[in-house]
């Protein structure tokens, strides 16, 4: 993976000392709170509902285990002991105390990482396929240009005051695991007619108050010239977009007003002004990172203990078939971490936990971790051979949930319990949505499933896209939960359809129940999944069970 | 006439834990809402958020919250203020911790 060099060092060390001057400006009086808020904010530092939320970026998804045990030192040292990944790929610490943030600033620089624009109106944390560099079905890792963008972004000078945030996802891979179609550019790496590889661009995605899918602006942009058309896009944007109204200010809406004819039209006008300002360097940089991106030495080892402990164990068995995916790689697989241990919190890692994935990856896993925006954790590169022993390492640190891609492998935001912007809980309804399925006993015969809960239309739980999607607001001064159906965060993504009024906070867990027993008696066999049931189905059953009282229990 | 005036408290996040605080009548700032004081006077709401306004050394983000007298101090109106009281529902952390 990627190592910082001497001018990424030197970057992040004169950020972090101007950071500590200015908390200790604020403590001792100098800084007022309106002077100080947008320092701390541009350097990922929120102050939520209960206490300070440090946001650090984990940069597509991507750790070694260097930087997991450093997150485990520090969420033990300055933190209550865990850290929350989120729908972002970054890592959150929920109660870090003012004073001591920039040490923990300092100990992340350690191991070349940072919290810059994690927050504020500019290009965030560039998000990538958490299968990259090891998805059997990928065209390229998208890594090393995911970085070349990370580089480019950070610290953009035309780029640190846009009307919005600005996010960027790119997927190497013809099946989409990084839901590029709700960014406001995503990145599709495809191949033309002659084999050239380049990016079909797509612009204006987004969840949030307006949903929106986004729409093809370029559909096939040739590799070299990426940054030059990125610039293009966000330079139009940035002069095109609106200041006048926070919540029209994202690109989609520049773009949903504009029509995508005439952005398309200014942004390759833009292309061609800015094209001939990049001499060549970037391509040069690029083949640097790609050299560090180069995939491990993968081994070639009998798989015999797998196969044995695969036979022998149910509850290997079941690990395996339900957390596991396919790598390019012979004798080797995917293995992903569930961070849904039926009851937790969504996303949740303790320091130990954290240690633990850190030893594995590098004994077992070529040094690689990442994290998915599904907020769980992957060990991208395991050799069927040490997969028992990894699994054994998991059980014993409660790492070990067979519930990859399950209903319970729900997606929540912090919500209420956490997020000043909320405007409901989603953590507790998804732990009580996780434990009565459970109970049921149900989840592996219900099979795939993607329940997303938000705690506000800000949209950070992805509801919109979850096949189901819950989302918690706020009616009356009383916790209300709005169910959508359908949704889709692929390469096919739609956004679900809202059932109809919403349920109390102690009636969703029975609600998303009647949702599923409904798909268990109308699907045509138990391999048709909920989506294909749904869209064979459509809105009505649902809509009986959610809602005509005469049939529930009937 | 004007519509009655609902009771209120000075809440605020500590500068430094970012704990939820609240004013008391003798200008402490609790973490317990049991010790706040409770505003029952419009004018006299607007100048005790002023006072907490100036005291950014030591909070962050003062702002007035709509409360119920109750048996025991100030109750929350709303469910909002009712979860910035005790801390997050999963986790017994935050000040509920250390008030233990
Ligand atoms: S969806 Fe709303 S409540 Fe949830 S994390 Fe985002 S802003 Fe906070």
């Amino acid at each position: 993976m990627y190592q910082y060099n001497d001018f990424d060092r030197a970057f992040l060390a004169s950020r972090n000392d101007q950071f500590r001057d200015q908390v200790q400006r604020r403590i001792d009086g100098s800084l007022t709170e309106d002077e100080f808020r947008p320092l701390r904010l541009m350097n990922g530092l929120y102050l939520q509902l209960h206490a300070y939320m440090l946001r650090v970026a984990i940069p597509y998804g991507t750790l070694n285990s260097a930087k997991m045990r450093q997150l485990g030192m520090i969420a033990e040292r300055w933190d209550r002991g865990y850290g929350h990944f989120t729908t972002r790929q970054n890592i959150q610490y929920n109660w870090p105390k003012l004073s001591e943030v920039p040490d923990i600033l300092d100990a992340l620089a350690e191991v070349g990482m940072h919290a810059i624009q994690t927050s504020g109106n500019t290009i965030r944390n560039v998000t990538a396929d958490h299968f990259a560099g090891a998805a059997a079905d990928e065209i390229a890792d998208p890594r090393p240009v995911a970085e070349l963008i990370r580089q480019w972004s950070t610290d953009h000078p035309e780029f640190q005051f846009l009307p919005r945030k600005f996010k960027i996802g790119v997927t190497g891979s013809p099946n989409d695991r990084a839901v590029v179609k709700s960014h406001d550019i995503g990145l599709r790496m495809i191949r033309n007619d002659a084999g050239e590889p380049g990016f079909e661009v797509l612009v204006g995605g987004g969840l949030g108050r307006t949903p929106m899918i986004a729409k093809v602006v370029r559909a096939f942009l040739p590799r070299a010239d990426l940054l030059p058309y990125l610039e293009a896009i966000v330079g139009v944007y940035n002069l095109l977009g609106r200041r006048d109204n926070k919540y029209k200010a994202r690109v989609k809406i520049t773009v949903h007003e504009n029509g995508i004819d005439k952005i398309r039209a200014m942004v390759e006008e833009e292309f061609l002004k800015r094209k001939p300002l990049f001499s060549g360097v970037d391509q040069e940089v690029l083949g640097d990172i790609e050299a560090q991106f180069a995939p491990p030495a993968f081994k070639s080892a009998p798989i015999d203990a797998f196969d044995a402990a695969y036979a022998a164990d149910p509850v290997f068995r079941d690990w395996c078939d339900t957390n596991l995916a396919e790598h390019k790689a012979p004798g080797y697989a995917i293995a992903s971490i569930s961070l849904k241990k039926h009851g937790a919190t969504p996303g949740d890692a303790s320091a130990e936990q954290m240690r633990v994935m850190a030893d594995l990856a590098e004994q077992f896993g070529h040094d690689e971790l990442r994290i998915s925006h599904e907020q769980n954790v992957v060990l991208p590169h395991i050799h069927k051979s040490d997969l028992p022993a990894v699994h054994a390492a998991l059980k014993s640190a409660d790492l070990a949930t067979a519930n990859i891609g399950l209903i319970s492998d729900i997606i929540a935001c912090p919500g209420m319990d956490y997020c000043s912007l909320a405007t409901a809980r989603a953590i507790p309804v998804a732990q009580e949505i996780a434990e009565r399925f459970k109970a049921l006993k149900l989840e592996h015969d219900i099979g795939p499933l993607k329940l997303k809960i938000s705690g506000c239309i800000n949209a950070c739980g992805h509801h919109h896209v979850g096949h189901i999607g819950i989302l918690g607001l706020d009616r009356a001064g009383v916790e209300n939960y709005q169910i959508t159906l359908g949704g889709n965060h692929t390469e096919d993504a739609v956004i679900g359809e809202r059932m109809g009024p919403g349920f109390a906070y102690d009636e969703v867990t029975d609600a998303i129940e009647r949702i599923i027993r409904t798909y268990l008696a109308e699907r045509s066999s138990p391999a048709e999944t909920f989506l294909d049931t749904y869209r064979r189905i459509g809105t009505a059953p649902f809509k009986a069970a959610l809602y005509d009282k005469e049939t529930v229990d009937a | 006439m004007s519509r009655a005036f609902i009771p209120k408290v000075v809440t605020a996040n500590a500068l430094i834990e970012g704990d939820v605080v609240y004013l008391t009548a003798d200008d402490r700032w609790s973490r317990d809402l049991a010790e706040a004081e409770l505003i029952n006077d419009p004018a006299h709401a607007d100048l005790r958020l002023l006072e907490a306004e100036r005291r950014g050394g030591e909070i962050v983000g003062a702002y007035l919250a709509d409360m119920a007298p109750g048996a025991n101090g100030p109750e929350p109106r709303h469910f909002r203020e009712d979860f910035r009281r005790t801390g997050p529902s999963n986790y017994f952390h935050g000040k509920q911790e250390e008030c233990a």
